[in-house]
């Protein structure tokens, strides 16, 4: 017969673990509620056609719901990001965690965890009414008209003429707003993420590794690029990989800023529709259980399906080489 | 000989310098944007910022007036999404620092909690639109957008309640449990009093985030225009992130509101980094505090 106490503490056991469960709860949930939402627009247009289709037309009639344009936005704005802020955000953390002396340390860190909770309608806001006018009013004139007049006076062989028509014709920003000034902004948003993990991860190479390195006759950026960063390398890809995580996901920016236009971009200065602006754009205006709002659901299910592989590999990866903790995530 | 090693050393510390200096200008790239933003909103809205215009409600189909009924939106959703999210996330931490035992069972939680934290947040808006709006029959209402933004912010309160539970030192439990109290007890009485400032304080920064999500709140709360503040938990809101996209992308007076745009932008922007900055400084006075 237990004791009043230890059946109070069993019952509290008990409700402490099933609140544990929640979040796996709330996880399934949204899995299986996006799923199912989407299941209809797979069924009805078919899976092939939806994912593989090239056109996104969704309220002409027919509609035509083929993913690729959105696909392919995503994954030119999240390459565009990524080339910009993987190197910022590695370097912020490299400069931290190596560089910066105390007090400068002190000032940068909050700093750069004020911009990782810096709302994202401001950043798409600034891109909308600073970035975008930038590039169009002033940077694509110098780029597209100054540059190449200079170029064909200098009459170069090939350098005035190709390479003229080349900045005419590929340097002419017609809208500011593109997935240039979409990756701009991304990049301010992921550069806290990337590099606040990544600081765990160099901060997490033991002291002794930099002092074996010294000892050696190494210099401070020899011991950080041949001893740190590879120590580090797997804590390193993990920020990286969220990094991507964030961008892909983001939405505001996007929203705001990519232009809007549901066709694959082909050069850097096109505007184009990723994932998260299709559905945020679109939710309100597709009539409630259209075919239109499944199709909404089904780029969600995509996008669910993207993050959560992206999760899993994360975590393969400081489960196999225990660089950073779980749920450290910013 | 010495002639060699030394245009050797010259050539060393060149590319020294260089990796170094590039690093150095590289890691501050974050923060003069993040100034230079803050001093181009701040410049542009503080002469729309004035008493009346957080106090007054809009006017003239929103292109005149203030933004009252907004920030009471965005306080009431965060506030609501914190009572709901704080007593659920620090009873996960809880589970999981104290209660959990090593298996496939903490693994899937673990995992869960994890792949939550990627989840994008317009996921978590269709989320809520499927399940508090459509299933719950919410409606588009404040109780439908704050529980999506605590379903949203769970998993950073959970590891942030649960890193502070975890840095109590052990012998803290070991004394209380030497002195004949129970585990729940030394739990309630010494685990979480010592925990607690940790916890504020990712509760703290927990509220800064959500305040300023725009996508989840879209489908599930956020109205273009209500007349005055929500009466009831199922009436939809205003709320400043929607406010300053709305004002900014659609309608017909978009030059017309920029003023506006500009004050709303500020005024959620001093919101958020004030919440964060008393975040960060009470996280700092914990660490001088603190005496073990």
């Amino acid at each position: 017969m237990p004791l009043p106490w230890q059946k109070k503490e069993k019952a509290v056991e008990l409700i402490v673990s099933a609140v544990g469960f929640i979040s796996v709860i709330i996880l399934l949930l949204i899995g299986s509620f996006l799923f199912k939402e989407a299941f209809y627009v797979f069924y009805k247009a078919g899976v092939l056609k939806v994912i593989f289709g090239n056109a996104w037309y969704p309220t002409y009639d027919p509609p035509s719901f083929g993913m690729v344009p959105l696909i392919m936005g995503t994954l030119a704005v999240t390459i565009l990001t990524a080339v910009m802020a993987i190197p910022l955000g590695l370097a912020t953390a490299v400069y931290i965690a190596e560089i910066a002396h105390y007090r400068v340390k002190e000032f940068l860190k909050p700093l750069i965890e004020m911009l990782a909770s810096f709302p994202s309608v401001v950043l798409g806001f600034f891109g909308m009414v600073v970035i975008a006018p930038i590039l169009s009013n002033w940077l694509s004139p110098i780029l597209s008209e100054k540059l190449p007049e200079l170029l064909r006076s200098t009459e170069i062989p090939f350098i005035s003429t190709s390479l003229a028509d080349f900045f005419y014709n590929k340097l002419f920003i017609s809208s500011g707003l593109n997935i240039s000034t979409a990756a701009l902004m991304l990049t301010v948003r992921a550069i806290p993420v990337i590099s606040s993990i990544a600081e765990d991860a160099l901060t997490a190479v033991p002291r002794t590794y930099r002092e074996a390195s010294y000892s050696l006759g190494a210099s401070k950026w020899e011991t950080i690029w041949k001893v740190v960063i590879p120590a580090s390398v797997s804590g390193l890809s993990i920020a990286i990989i969220l990094g991507i995580g964030t961008i892909i996901g983001e939405t505001m920016i996007v929203l705001m800023v990519s232009g809007g236009a549901a066709v694959v971009p082909l050069w850097i200065f096109d505007p184009a529709r990723p994932m998260p602006a299709a559905i945020a754009a679109e939710m309100a205006e597709a009539p409630y259980q259209s075919l239109h709002y499944h199709a909404l659901f089904g780029v969600g299910a995509i996008l669910f399906i993207i993050t959560f592989v992206l999760s899993l590999l994360s975590d393969y990866i400081s489960k196999r080489y225990r660089a950073v903790r779980i749920g450290e995530k910013v | 000989m010495r002639g060699g090693e030394l245009i050797r050393r010259k050539r060393f510390n060149f590319k020294e310098g260089f990796f170094l200096s590039l690093v150095r200008t590289l890691g501050f790239t974050g923060a003069i944007i993040l100034i230079g933003i803050l001093f181009f909103i701040a410049y542009n809205g503080v002469r729309v910022l004035s008493w009346e215009f957080i106090t007054q409600p809009p006017v003239d189909a929103m292109t005149k007036g203030g933004i009252f009924p907004v920030i009471i939106g965005t306080i009431l959703l965060t506030f609501i999404c914190m009572i709901v999210v704080i007593p659920i996330g620090v009873t996960t931490a809880i589970f999981l620092a104290e209660y959990s035992k090593r298996g496939f069972l903490l693994k899937t939680v673990m995992m869960s909690i994890y792949t939550l934290a990627g989840v994008p947040s317009v996921v978590f808006g269709l989320f809520g639109l499927a399940v508090f709006v459509v299933a719950f029959r919410f409606g588009m209402s404040l109780i439908a957008g704050s529980l999506t933004l605590a379903v949203m912010v769970l998993p950073y309160i959970i590891s942030t309640s649960e890193e502070a539970i975890k840095a109590v030192p052990y012998s803290f439990r070991e004394a209380s449990l030497a002195c004949g109290a129970t585990k729940w007890q030394t739990i309630r009485k010494i685990v979480l009093p010592t925990a607690m400032p940790g916890i504020l304080t990712g509760a703290i920064l927990g509220t800064a985030k959500v305040s300023g999500e725009t996508a989840p709140i879209m489908f599930t709360a956020a109205a273009f225009f209500t007349p005055g503040i929500p009466r009831s938990l199922l009436e939809p809101v205003m709320a400043l992130p929607y406010h300053i996209y709305v004002l900014a992308t659609a309608g017909t007076h978009i030059e017309e509101t920029r003023p506006i745009q500009y004050g709303t932008a500020l005024t959620l922007i001093i919101l958020v980094l004030l919440m964060n900055l008393l975040g960060i400084i009470l996280r700092m006075r914990k660490r001088v505090k603190r005496a073990w």
